[in-house]
């Protein structure tokens, strides 16, 4: 059950009910946001979140941290990699002895 | 498009195969290692971005049975042709359902028959036609692991909460472990490590899995659904067995919460309980693998609302879904496979739907499994 | 033109007194299409519009000859309506072909209980989109039919042009090495019809991208005289056209998923409701099949035109197996891009 797609929550449409506006490359849809709002906090501090959208429903808070981490630690290998290609070629100054 | 681009680079693709070729090179497998993604949505972005091409001839991705649509039965088609004919009935379903084949035709046939069907994107949705139409009966159509359990449960408590009387739900929710369990269970089938449920998870958490990795020794690897997610999910499989560890790990990190989420499990557990056993199409009968309403919650119940036939139908004897479904044949290995079964004329669920091994890979697959690097 | 006095209509609405062939339907027919067409050759109002050969013969050697229905729902969208897809469709269809489009036929089946208000809103957009395109709606026909026997309003159209001499643009006519090029964004209309119908209870800033190509074509065409094919990119999208490409001229095809134009908010409907862009259709889209030695000058002619602006080199014909279409991901990887089998479904797995 997989189709789900981030989002951003740009506009509280209905603060009992728990439904909000969430914009996903321009295209706007009604989502409730009960699984994603906080205990203690106002629901208009959801503007501006990233949650994951599945079937009209917000369903967890996409983790910027963690998103950045993924993608860097590719980085980190990509450049390890580099630098392995790198030690194993031969020295141009080497060889131009 | 912002956390789905990035999971899509072509560039970090390439790095992650390099590593998977070291890998590969590392642990030298006797035999093609066999890594299984449950989820239906897996086998999708599998097919549809050509990472089984990508991949070394020692690595085999298995798909299996994490396809809610895949695994419904004949019968509970039927039912469901049942509640619609009725003429007070709207039902309202998600797309991929429309398609799927019982024993007298799919919804869509019925659609076209006259019966008041309708497609939603959400239960809400639903709802929302209850309100509009007051003297009709609306029953949606709930299908899906744990992933749209909550939604559903919501809606009914919403629902519930505005005293509307003419919404109910046909309930085929089912579990995700119980699944895994009856493939980790079936003899013959041997698989050397999981990609997991990426949004099944994103309610459950982590917890439920523990069992696979401790009991019965599997590498597994909570996975998104992006290609890049899948690729570095393989690729933290390879690790563990070439670091000889066997851990839950989950790759998905950005959305997968360990404890999972909390209103969704509570919503569920008020709403539903299980059932005893549930049939899934090709794979029988598992215990506990459904949920049904709780007695509270009866009034939402369409299968107590209405009555439905309730028969267990077969699967036509040619069809081999149930192998498909476990990993045990491919999909091109079952007798029928674009003969009889095709996506025009679909004799099982697993040609029907987009997620079903053998419609992605009729629609996307067929393309030689090395795709030259630089062509 | 001399002008002349047209009926007006007294009723809201159209009852099946309309279709009767009394008073009450030469009303509708003055009122509404003989109003909003308005044209030398319509206004005798005969059983049929008579055209001189002469003049035909003497744009080209070859009529061209299309129909198409037109059953759109909802019947007004974003960037259109259904008067103005049944133009521009049938001009497309003579245009692809490399025909001037002339002359339309426009023939209409109205539910009864439909607004007189609604039917001139789509005749007067019939109108002016003729009219922009420099095409004649020239003759007709009107039914009304009991509620429920149609789905507010149907509309058949049949046009004619003539296609000049040494212009031979065949589906069977690829050969390996050709490109293949669009004049922009795919998927467009069919994304903004889906949300129109509401159900789904999306937001969007999408507009159809219906609109008449026979100008577009004519640069191309003059530009790039050893084009192979065009065909516009209506129902089951992109790659059906490639399919049936494929499949006629008995090669294979490579799309690339990077250089395929896509807008912003068709990608988004596409991953909300997990449809593949590929297979909605497109109404102002040509795919055209082009020489390697002519492709810089299409591409130029294209794009100076303003439905061609993010005009596209998306791939080329191949050898290999015949009749299939692949597409390299942006991913690296490659993946079938196979017929559409039936319709697609949103989907939620």
């Amino acid at each position: 059950m997989c189709l789900g797609i981030p989002g951003q929550i740009v506009r509280i449409d209905d603060e009992e009910n728990l439904l909000a506006t969430v914009d996903v490359c321009g295209v706007r849809r009604k989502v409730n946001i009960a699984c994603i709002v906080e205990d203690g906090e106002p629901i208009a501090a959801c503007i501006g979140v990233w949650v994951l959208v599945h079937v009209g429903f917000a369903m967890a808070r996409i983790d910027e941290d963690e998103a950045i981490e993924t993608l860097r630690m590719l980085e980190e290998l990509a450049e390890m990699q580099d630098e392995l290609r790198a030690m194993s070629e031969p020295d141009p100054a080497q060889a131009a002895e | 498009m912002k956390y789905i681009d990035e999971f899509r680079d072509r560039a970090k693709a390439e790095t992650l195969v390099v590593e998977i070729n070291r890998l590969i090179e590392k642990i030298a497998p006797p035999a093609p290692l066999a890594i299984m993604e449950v989820c239906g949505g897996h086998t999708h972005s599998i097919f549809r971005y050509g990472i089984e091409g990508m991949l070394p001839p020692e690595i085999e991705l298995v798909h299996g049975p994490g396809c809610p649509v895949c695994v419904l039965p004949m019968g509970r088609i039927d039912d469901c042709l049942a509640i619609a004919d009725r003429s007070e009935v709207i039902l309202t379903t998600f797309g991929d359902a429309m398609r799927v084949p019982g024993s007298r035709g799919s919804l869509l046939q019925a659609k076209a028959a006259g019966a008041d069907i309708r497609m939603v994107y959400s239960p809400m949705d639903a709802l929302a036609l209850a309100r509009k139409n007051p003297d009709r009966e609306l029953v949606f159509f709930g299908l899906g692991f744990e992933t749209t359990m909550p939604s559903t449960a919501l809606t009914v408590l919403q629902a519930e909460r505005e005293g509307i009387r003419n919404f109910s739900v046909f309930c085929n929710h089912i579990t995700i472990v119980p699944t895994i369990k009856a493939i980790l269970d079936s003899p013959g089938l041997h698989i050397d490590a999981f990609l997991g449920p990426g949004h099944v998870s994103m309610v459950t958490g982590i917890s439920p899995y523990h069992f696979i990795a401790d009991y019965y020794r599997r590498p597994f690897v909570i996975a998104g659904f992006e290609p890049l997610d899948v690729l570095q999910s393989i690729w933290m499989v390879l690790k563990q067995i070439a670091e000889g560890r066997c851990q839950v790990e989950n790759q998905y990190g950005r959305v997968v919460p360990e404890k999972g989420n909390i209103p969704a499990l509570a919503a569920v557990a008020r709403v539903y309980e299980l059932r005893e056993f549930f049939e899934w199409r090709g794979l029988g009968s598992i215990d506990q693998s459904g949920v049904r309403f709780r007695e509270e919650y009866a009034a939402f119940d369409a299968e107590r609302k209405f009555t439905v036939p309730n028969v267990k139908v077969a699967d036509p004897s040619v069809c081999q879904c149930g192998e498909v479904l476990k990993g045990a044949i491919k999909p091109w290995q079952c007798r029928v496979f674009g003969t009889a079964c095709t996506p025009e004329n679909p004799l099982g669920a697993l040609m029907v739907s987009s997620e079903g091994a053998c419609a992605a890979y009729f629609q996307y697959g067929g393309v030689p499994k090395r795709v030259p690097e630089h062509a | 033109m001399t002008p002349r006095n047209f009926a007006k209509l007294s009723v809201p609405a159209i009852t099946l007194a309309h279709g009767g062939g009394g008073k009450a339907m030469k009303d509708l027919v003055d009122d509404v299409f003989a109003r909003a067409f308005d044209n030398p050759l319509l206004a005798p109002m005969e059983d049929q519009a008579r055209i001189g050969l002469s003049e035909l013969a003497n744009m080209g050697d070859r009529l061209a000859f299309t129909t198409d229905s037109y059953v759109v729902d909802p019947i007004f969208f974003p960037g259109g309506d259904i008067g103005k897809l049944a133009v521009c469709g049938t001009i497309n269809d003579l245009a692809v072909g490399g025909a001037v489009p002339l002359y339309l036929s426009c023939a209409v089946i109205i539910e009864e209980g439909m607004t007189v208000a609604t039917l001139h809103r789509i005749a007067q957009s019939m109108a002016a989109t003729a009219r922009e395109a420099g095409v004649a709606i020239v003759t007709g026909d009107t039914k009304v039919v009991t509620k429920g026997a149609c789905d507010k309003i149907f509309i058949t159209t049949t046009g004619i042009g003539v296609i000049p001499a040494g212009v031979n643009l065949g589906v069977a006519n690829a050969r390996p090495g050709d490109r293949v090029l669009v004049n922009g964004r795919m998927g467009d209309h069919g994304a903004a019809v889906l949300v129109a119908r509401g159900d789904l209870a999306l937001e969007t800033n999408l507009e159809s991208d219906c609109a008449a190509l026979h100008t577009l074509i004519a640069d191309l065409l003059r530009s790039a005289p050893g084009t192979r094919f065009i065909r516009d990119a209506t129902r089951g999208g992109l790659s059906t056209v490639l399919n049936e490409i494929a499949h006629a001229s008995q090669v294979a095809i490579e799309i690339d998923e990077l250089a395929t134009p896509l807008g912003d908010e068709v990608k988004g409907v596409c991953e909300i409701l997990g449809l593949d862009p590929l297979y909605l259709a497109n109404e102002g889209k040509i795919v055209a099949v082009v020489p390697p030695g002519e492709v810089q000058a299409a591409l130029t002619a294209l794009r100076a035109h303003p439905l061609g602006m993010d005009a596209a080199d998306i791939g080329f014909v191949r050898e290999g197996e015949a009749g299939r279409v692949t597409m390299r991901t942006r991913f690296g990887g490659m993946r079938i891009v196979d017929m559409l089998v039936g319709e697609q479904l949103p989907r939620i797995c």
